[in-house]
This record gives structure tokens, C-alpha cells and sequence, in this order.
């Protein structure tokens, strides 16, 4: 199973957990695994079926561009970050 | 003049060296053409009426009389532009909440800031278009105005927008709480990480430092205000020229405030005179194209400076809290920052990069760190090169120095010992990549500047550190093979900083050819697959990529090609230099071949498209700066004597266009640091709308600026290029003061740095009285 770091802003969510298990070969199956788990998280991750545009995922130290569809591993490490753009 | 360490091209033969730009000789004999220089049979000319007034309900707006005016073909107000859902949308790298960028575009029933877009008037002249404004009549009622997040974020605070409720702001943090009233309120949005044991890291130290830091609201001083030129057709048809750094970003965000559809519009990129990230958004574009409906004819839009510095987007004012602790060896135990970033009238300011990059360059295991993002009545921030980095680094680099100080010890040894490296996690969590951020302290440590002794009273030398992300994204290149050889790049990515010489420099490199023997052009939306903004530090990386494998690809068939000629499998085929071989020793140079394209199937042209990753999966950009300053005791003024600045670039393409970069970040944040702000009066009016009273460092201001290249080559890009835009300009305002404290023994924690502001800690530090000190900060 994937491991995921819950942001600190949805912590609450996950009963104080960092840290938790899911899994799913994609963002979007760990994520309904998360809905599962952690009821109402999925809204706070999810704008019309895919991840939200202000939303980043990180998996493995790589910025996923597939949104719902980006693959994740067994063992995969995963991150969700604001998005963000330069100058 | 720059002094560089001299990037070495190894095993490259274009990559590396210093060819003539391609697009110089247009740029200095006047041929390249800007937006301004557009012109067309028929063109009307636009004005904006802005709103005088910070914060105002608008009461009505009567068109009545400007209508009238002769030589007015039309005039439009916000009752023209469709009302737009308010959804988030990734336009490139931005994220964009297209409801509040219509309303910035054109006020409805209330303007926010001082320059807020309120009419537009299409006319013969661009002065009768200015008459016009002066006849449109708009009854105002007026709010009193919020300039800065520290008020903004108070309880009894006027609020800009009254959809913001605490609620939201409760549930990002604690969702489900009933904790905290639901009301309105001008925090739109808080992000946090943590990580560690802040409490047990604090204990552990030997020092602790704690600061809070003031910095002002700058702009991007891009020497080219905005223009747009829209054609509507009859047909439906669209076409903008306009001064972007995004043609397909201008064609998303004017179709989405119009209600088209994409594919109705064409937009032409002019050539661009700076942008540093302020010409990413539309400002403009949608008031032409609806003039040029009403009105029939081609509408053209040119903002003087006065309306680029009210109503273009600077970047954030901040206000930041750091605490830091150290043991005695100067390793860091625990971090905690908290930053109001303020957006402006609408939301969107760069606090989650702001929150995202600093203390990225450190190892720090016990860390939290809350960043806001706050509505003021000022014009909505856009980028500004590392957007949010230079004012949270400015907080923890000087807070770093001070440590340094209590600690005893050198300050770049302190960022070394506590540097980060390849695993090390970021402040948001994943673990960086290979990075050069230690390479770019020890170059700056073995410099002759920093080796240098600095000797003379007030005088003193600063030191600080820098990181920020490079994007990736989506870029398009084709590489196309003429009859003589010679070959065209074309790419949708708009020239803002050299990336013409780059992009054919890199083709050249995979075909064989001098840099000149490439023609690199920039096509517009329709002419060019899609491809992202040019920004964050994306485009000699992304680009470049998408040229590499279009060029790999136009090499793939030019070597079936000489197969077919050789009747041998292509595999037999090799390239070196610019010549086909053969196992048998057979050659065929590539020029020969290309005459004969045409017996062997037709044309070759190279095409790729790449997503290059999101921001920050492409590599990481570290910086170090080292100043020295000396200050006058009576006056306050600082004088810059030095400035060097080491940066890697993973691999620099064309040396002096990256050490330009670097020099370019460095002049920024030195202004930015010493005499840069928007100064606004006690009613929200911006009061230095130009340029003698926003002072921008100009040559007189600043000695040569030494850059030292520093190459760590980026794994993850097969030319081992990393971005190098953006990080330059993260260093310096800590670095100056530093170098300032070192020179008077005074700690500024307000930027800009300015005289009166300096003389006034002068003062205070040699105990003048308090009048004095107040006569001296006026």
C-alpha cells in the first residue's frame, strides 16, 4: 500500500494521522481508498473528478501531471501540495 | 561586465559557447516589432477609466455623454462583459479563480483599488478617447480602504469580499469545527506545514533568534508597458496582438472572460520589452476585443506607466515572523514562520510558494510553518520572478546571519552545515533530487570576492542563500529541414530572456550545425502546438527539451533517408558532426542530403510535444549572493561596492545569456532592497505612479555585478539543463542587509532599506531623540 502524507490542513480528517495507508494504482483509486477511510476527504481533493487545480501531487519526489490518472506504486510515497507557478 | 568561473562544454560543441543572439540585430536597429508598433487601416484607439477611489461601491455609471463624442465609436462598462462562474482553472502554470479575474478586468458594483478598471471608450485618437473618459460620469460610494494584511486580517477590518467567510479559512484548517463565528472576513486562504517536534527543537538549542519583517509591495519595472491590438472579424473571428508571455494563456483566459471559444481566437505574441512574470495574465485583452465588436474596426490598447504601476499586478507586501534556534555548533534544532502575504483585491498572492521555498536550502527537522493569503485594497498581485520567495527568504536568511553571529562561526559555514542535499526533504515534504545548492556556498566561499578583505568604516559585507523551483509543463517544437541545409526551430514559447540563441543552439547541437545555421522563430496559437507560459524558469529546460527530441526526431529521418539513398538498414547509418557515415566509411554531409530530400520521400521535419512535469519536477534552482555595502552614517544611503552571485544552472546553454539572468535577478532584489515600494496616502491612492519617484537602481547605482556559473547537471534532462530565470533575485534583500548590519551594526527588518528608513535605525541605535528620528524618516 502507498503511503500518504495528509496535509497538516486536513489532518482533522484522518483523526490526527500524518501519515496514513491507501491503495490504488492511481491517485484517483487512493483517493477513493482515502474517501473510504476518511469520509469527506475526497471533496477537499477532488474539483469534477480530477484533483484540483490548485492542488499539486507528488509522488516519489516527481510532480505528477496525470491528475487522477497519475500511477502510483506499492510502496509509493505521496504528497499533496498547493499548486504553484513562477514568474 | 561579468566574472565567470566559465561554463565548460565538455563533450558539447554548441552547448556552452557564446554565438551573436538571432534576434539582435532586429532589437537594435528597431526592425523587431513591439505591441506599440502595431498598426492597422481603420484602428481605433482605447482608453480605461479607472476608479479614482481604493474602495467604493459604484452607485451608477452614465455612458450617455461620452457616447456622443465625436470621433467615439464605443464604450463599455462592466454591464458588457459576462458575468463568469467563479471556478478554478489551471491555465498553465497558473491556478485561476476566472470570476475574480473578470471582476479585475472590469469592476461590477464595487472597485477595489486605486486604478480599478470601471469604462473603456474606443476612439478615433487616443485623445479624443481621453476626452471621452472625462464625460463619463460615475457616482461612487466610498468604503473606507485596507492597505496592508496586518489590518486586513483584524476582526473589525472593512472587508473587500464578502463571500470570504472564517468558515472556509475553519474548515481548510478544522474541518467540521464549530469553533469561530461564521463571518465575512479578508483571509481567503491558509496553508501549513509541519513536521518534527517544534517544542523539543526549541529546547535544544543554545540560541534562539526571534524577528518580524515588513516588506513592501514592488513591481516587475518591465520597461514595456502592456498593449493589445484586437481584431473581431465578421465571421466571429478573432485575433489579438498583444505583449504576453503566454500567447495560449491570453487565448484561454480572454475566451473564458468572453464567453468564446478557444478556437475563435488567434492571439500573436509582439515582441515583448520585460515581463518578469507581470505579463502572464490579461488585463487589457478582453476590453479590445468587445470595443472591436461594438465598434468594427481593429481596437489597440496601450497602458501608460501610470496605469501599468495603479492596475498591473506588482508583487505581495508581506509581513513575516520567524524564530529560529541553533546550538552552539550552529546547527539548526527548530524553525517556525508565519507570513501574511497580501494579494491584493482579489485572492491568488504567491504565499504557498513563499511557504514552499524558505529555508529550502536547510535540513531542518523540526519545522512549522503557517502562510496566509490576504485581500488588501491594492491591484491583484501577479508574479514577480520566484514569486513569494525573495520576502520569505529575506526573513530567515538574516534571521540565519544573526545565529551565525551568536554562534561564532562563519555564516556560509553555518549554511553548510545545515545544507540541504540530494534526500533531503523539501519544506513541504518530498525529498529533493539531485541539487547544487552546496556547490553554489562553496563557490561563493572560494570567490575572490569573499576572499577578499573589506576594510573602511560603515562598510560591510553580506552573505545569503536562495532556492526556488523550475516548471515544467507543456511545450511544442518543430525542427524543419531546408533545401540548403540550413534548419528552422519554430516554438510557441515568446523570447523573453534569449531562449531564441537557446532553443538553436540545442538543435544545432543534435544536428551538427553552427548556431547561426538555425533560424529560431516563435509562432502564434494557431501556427504552433500548445505550449505553456514562459516563466517559471521553464523554458531553456521545457522547451529546450521539446526542441531536443524534435531535433532527435528530424535526425531519425534524415538517417532513413540516407539509408534509402545508401540501400543499407538505417541502423548502418551514423552521424558525426555534420556528416552521415557509414561502416564502409561512405559519407554524406547533411547539407547534400538536404538537397536531396526531395527524391527521398519529400520534406523532414522534427516535430515533439512534451509535459515536462509540474512545477518543481524538473529540477531545483539554488542561489548564493555575497554584497558589500557602505553606508552614510548622515544620510542613510547605501552604496552597493560589490556583488557577486553564484548560481547553479545544472548546464549553462549560452553562458552569457544565464550569467544575464543571474545579474538581472541580483540588480532586482538590490532595488527591491534598498529603494523599491509603492507608496500609497492615508486614503489608498497610489501616490509614485512613475518612475523618478518608484526607484528603480539604474547602471549609476550598481558596480559590475560578478556571476559565477555553478554547473550541477540535472539528472532528470538529457542536456543536464536546469532553469535559471528565477532564483537570483531570492538572495540579495537578504544579503544587503546582512551586509548592512555588518556596516552599522543595525538589524533592518523593513524593506525597502531606503535612506530615511535606514538613517532613522541609525539614529535610534546612537540614541538621537525621538523628533529627530521622526524629522529624519520624513
Amino acid at each position: 500500500m502507498a503511503t500518504i502524507v495528509i496535509p497538516a490542513q486536513l489532518r482533522k480528517l484522518t483523526g490526527g494521522l500524518d501519515r496514513v495507508k491507501a491503495s490504488g494504482r492511481t491517485i484517483g483509486r487512493l483517493i477513493d481508498d482515502l474517501e473510504r477511510q476518511f469520509p469527506g476527504i475526497g471533496d477537499q481533493l477532488l474539483q469534477d473528478g480530477d484533483v484540483k487545480p490548485s492542488i499539486a501531487v507528488s509522488v516519489d519526489g516527481e510532480m505528477g501531471t496525470g491528475g487522477v490518472l497519475e500511477p502510483v506504486g506499492e510502496d509509493s510515497e505521496v504528497f499533496f501540495l498547493p499548486a504553484l507557478g513562477g514568474g | 561586465m561579468a566574472a565567470s568561473n566559465g561554463s565548460t562544454n565538455g563533450d558539447f560543441r554548441v552547448i556552452g559557447t557564446r554565438p551573436i543572439r538571432h534576434d539582435g540585430v532586429d532589437k537594435v536597429t528597431g526592425q523587431a516589432l513591439y505591441g506599440a508598433d502595431y498598426s492597422m487601416p481603420g484602428m481605433l484607439h482605447g482608453k480605461v477609466l479607472r476608479s479614482p477611489h481604493a474602495h467604493a461601491l459604484i452607485k451608477s455609471i452614465n455612458i450617455e455623454r461620452a457616447r456622443k463624442h465625436p470621433g467615439v465609436y464605443a464604450v463599455i462598462t462592466g454591464a458588457d462583459l459576462p458575468e463568469v462562474k467563479g471556478v478554478m482553472a489551471q491555465v498553465g502554470e497558473l491556478v485561476v479563480n476566472t470570476h475574480y479575474l473578470s471582476l479585475n478586468v472590469m469592476a461590477r458594483e464595487k472597485v477595489l483599488y486605486d486604478g480599478h478598471p470601471v469604462a473603456a471608450v474606443a476612439a478615433t485618437s487616443k485623445h479624443v478617447a481621453e476626452e471621452a473618459l472625462e464625460l463619463i460620469d460615475v457616482d461612487y460610494e466610498l468604503l473606507p480602504p485596507v492597505m496592508t494584511a496586518e489590518e486586513a486580517m483584524k476582526a473589525d477590518a472593512p472587508i473587500l469580499l464578502p463571500e470570504l467567510r472564517s468558515r472556509f479559512i475553519v474548515d481548510r484548517t478544522d474541518p467540521g469545527s464549530p469553533e469561530g463565528p461564521d463571518r465575512p472576513t479578508n483571509i481567503a486562504t491558509h496553508i501549513q506545514f509541519e513536521r518534527g517536534d517544534l517544542e523539543a527543537g526549541f529546547q535544544a538549542a543554545d540560541f534562539v533568534v526571534e524577528r518580524e519583517y515588513t516588506t513592501a509591495t514592488v513591481h516587475q519595472g518591465y520597461i514595456e508597458p502592456q498593449n493589445a491590438l484586437a481584431v473581431y472579424s465578421v465571421d466571429g473571428h478573432v485575433t489579438i496582438y498583444c505583449s504576453t508571455q503566454g500567447s495560449f494563456n491570453v487565448r484561454t483566459l480572454t475566451a473564458s472572460m468572453l464567453g468564446l471559444a478557444e478556437g475563435m481566437i488567434r492571439v500573436v505574441p509582439a515582441e515583448i520589452g520585460g515581463g518578469f512574470g507581470g505579463k502572464t495574465t490579461i488585463y487589457l485583452e478582453p476590453l479590445a476585443v468587445l470595443l472591436s465588436k461594438k465598434s468594427g474596426r481593429p481596437v489597440k490598447f496601450t497602458m501608460s506607466r501610470g496605469e501599468v504601476m495603479r492596475a498591473t499586478g506588482p508583487t505581495s507586501g508581506t509581513k513575516i515572523r520567524v524564530r529560529i534556534g541553533a546550538t552552539r555548533e550552529g546547527k539548526i534544532t527548530a524553525a517556525k514562520v508565519w507570513m501574511a502575504y497580501e494579494a491584493g483585491a482579489f485572492p491568488g498572492s504567491p504565499f504557498a510558494p513563499g511557504a514552499m521555498t524558505t529555508l529550502g536550502p536547510y535540513n531542518v527537522e523540526n519545522l512549522k510553518i503557517d502562510s496566509f493569503d490576504v485581500v488588501v485594497n491594492r491591484p491583484k498581485v501577479a508574479a514577480y520572478r520566484a514569486p513569494g520567495s525573495p520576502a520569505s527568504a529575506f526573513a530567515c536568511e538574516t534571521v540565519l546571519d544573526e545565529l551565525a553571529e551568536k554562534c561564532g562561526i562563519d555564516p556560509l559555514q553555518l549554511r553548510l552545515r545545515n545544507a540541504s542535499h540530494e534526500g533531503t526533504p523539501q519544506p513541504a515534504g518530498p525529498p529533493f533530487k539531485k541539487i547544487g545548492y552546496i556547490e553554489t556556498v562553496e563557490a561563493i566561499k572560494n570567490s575572490a570576492h569573499y576572499r577578499s578583505e573589506l576594510t573602511g568604516k560603515y562598510r560591510g559585507r553580506g552573505v545569503a542563500s536562495g532556492f526556488w523551483f523550475n516548471g515544467g509543463l507543456q511545450s511544442s517544437a518543430t525542427v524543419n529541414i531546408h533545401t540548403d541545409g540550413t534548419v528552422s526551430v519554430v516554438t510557441g514559447s515568446v523570447d523573453i530572456g534569449g531562449s531564441r540563441a537557446a532553443m538553436a543552439m540545442v538543435a544545432a547541437e543534435v544536428l551538427g550545425l553552427n548556431a547561426g545555421d538555425v533560424r529560431p522563430l516563435v509562432a502564434d496559437t494557431d501556427a504552433s502546438g500548445h505550449t505553456d507560459v514562459t516563466g517559471g524558469s521553464r523554458i531553456a529546460l521545457a522547451t529546450g527539451l521539446a526542441v531536443y527530441e524534435a531535433a532527435q526526431d528530424a535526425l531519425s529521418q534524415l538517417k532513413e533517408r540516407v539509408a534509402k539513398l545508401w540501400e543499407k538498414p538505417t541502423s548502418d547509418v551514423g552521424f558525426k558532426g555534420r556528416v552521415f557515415i557509414a561502416p564502409d566509411g561512405k559519407q554524406m554531409p547533411l547539407k547534400e542530403l538536404a538537397s536531396r530530400l526531395a527524391r527521398t520521400g519529400g520534406p523532414v521535419a522534427g516535430r515533439a510535444t512534451v509535459n515536462a512535469g509540474a512545477v518543481g519536477a524538473v529540477g531545483n534552482a539554488f542561489a548564493t549572493v555575497c554584497v558589500d555595502v557602505e553606508v552614510d552614517p548622515d544620510t542613510g544611503k547605501v552604496q552597493i561596492l560589490r556583488a557577486t552571485i553564484a548560481q547553479d544552472a545544472g548546464r549553462a546553454i549560452h553562458p552569457s545569456y544565464v550569467e544575464g539572468q543571474m545579474q538581472g535577478g541580483l540588480a532586482q532584489g538590490i532595488g527591491w532592497a534598498l529603494n523599491e515600494e509603492y507608496v500609497y496616502d492615508s486614503k489608498g491612492v497610489l501616490r509614485n505612479t512613475g518612475l523618478l519617484d518608484y526607484r528603480m537602481p539604474t547602471c549609476l547605482d550598481l558596480p559590475p555585478l560578478e556571476a559565477i556559473i555553478v554547473e550541477v547537471p540535472n539528472p532528470n534532462h538529457p542536456l543536464g539543463v536546469r532553469g535559471v530565470g528565477e532564483v537570483s533575485i531570492v538572495p540579495p534583500m537578504a544579503a544587503v542587509a546582512n551586509a548592512i548590519y555588518h556596516a552599522t551594526g543595525v538589524r533592518m527588518t523593513e524593506l525597502p532599506m531606503s535612506p530615511p528608513r535606514l538613517l532613522k535605525e541609525i539614529m535610534r541605535k546612537r540614541g538621537d531623540s525621538v523628533e529627530t528620528q521622526a524629522a529624519a524618516a520624513d
